[in-house]
């Protein structure tokens, strides 16, 4: 069985196979904020504008 | 058309915001669960490569990925000459919200390359045909995204960034390519159709989950950015004021 420390070495490429994973995961996880947050401010009550399309 | 499905219905926007609303939690949450079952095959469960020790494990990212970043513009292109030919907003839509998403696949296929080229290669980078096209694939995508953005008027902004995506299709069958018509440093295809799979059968199917995932990601990205964007693009139509009342 595989200890945590040698599952973190990966046999002395640590560096490259956490470095791909962890960019890929930082990459992915700031798309899903950022277009989250977009569809917030987009809608009609982020926008303030409810008022006026129903009026 | 009271017997078939009417898929025109969902040309327009009104229609596929709802429509997009309701299918992107399924495809995320799908998404999610390959990416699970992806990471335990490949960082868990497949074992170490004879040749290449831990290092090979950066391909269940760096293939998918790579994969990814030309299928996306493929469809991109795809779409930009439904929205040239049919003038319809909702095709040229659909490319703005899938720009992003291959904009930032290239960028993984990129950095995890040059992290996986290092160990065995021996260098981050090379001027070779693969790695050179795959750069202009990411120039391609952050060009598209930056006319659009640089015209005020968004069916002009979409006639320029359709006619842009459609030259710049030419560059992935050279990526694709690359490897067999010059001589690269970086390896032929990884899977073949007509050939027996080069790969031990988890390692293979570990990279094909994660391929999975990726396009379910794509998709739930897609869909949510393209609510953003009939949002953003259609706030005047009266349908989008009931939104918050209904």
């Amino acid at each position: 069985m595989m200890s945590p420390g040698d599952f973190l070495a990966m046999g002395g490429y640590g560096f490259y196979v956490w470095g791909s994973y962890l960019a890929a995961a930082v990459l992915l996880g700031i798309e899903i904020v950022a277009v989250l947050a977009r569809r917030k401010a987009a809608r009609p009550a982020a926008r303030g504008e409810i008022a006026e399309n129903t009026a | 058309m009271a017997s078939t499905l009417n898929w025109f219905k969902y040309a327009s926007p009104a229609s596929f915001y709802s429509l997009a609303r309701k299918l992107a939690p399924w495809f995320a949450a799908f998404a999610a669960l390959c990416a699970v079952i992806g990471l335990s095959l490949g960082l868990v469960l497949a074992p170490t490569d004879a040749q290449q020790g831990e290092a090979y494990r950066i391909i269940f990212i760096h293939v998918p990925a790579a994969w990814m970043s030309m299928f996306i513009y493929l469809v991109l292109a795809f779409w930009s000459a439904v929205s040239l030919v049919f003038n319809t907003r909702l095709s040229a839509m659909m490319g703005q919200a899938l720009a992003p998403t291959g904009a930032l696949f290239t960028l993984i296929a990129l950095w995890t390359g040059a992290l996986w080229g290092k160990p065995t290669w021996g260098t981050y980078w090379a001027w070779d045909a693969r790695m050179t096209s795959e750069l202009i694939l990411l120039f391609l995508y952050l060009g598209y995204m930056a006319l659009r953005n640089a015209i005020d008027d968004p069916r002009r902004a979409d006639r320029a960034s359709a006619l842009l995506a459609l030259v710049g299709a030419v560059n992935v069958p050279i990526i694709y390519f690359s490897v067999t018509w010059w001589n690269t440093l970086h390896q032929g295809a990884s899977v073949s159709l007509t050939a027996a799979p080069r790969m031990a059968w988890i390692m293979l199917s570990g990279m094909l989950v994660m391929a999975l995932a990726a396009w379910l990601y794509t998709i739930a990205m897609s869909l949510i950015r393209i609510q953003a964007i009939i949002l953003e693009r259609e706030y005047r139509a009266t349908w989008i004021g009931q939104l918050e009342l209904a």
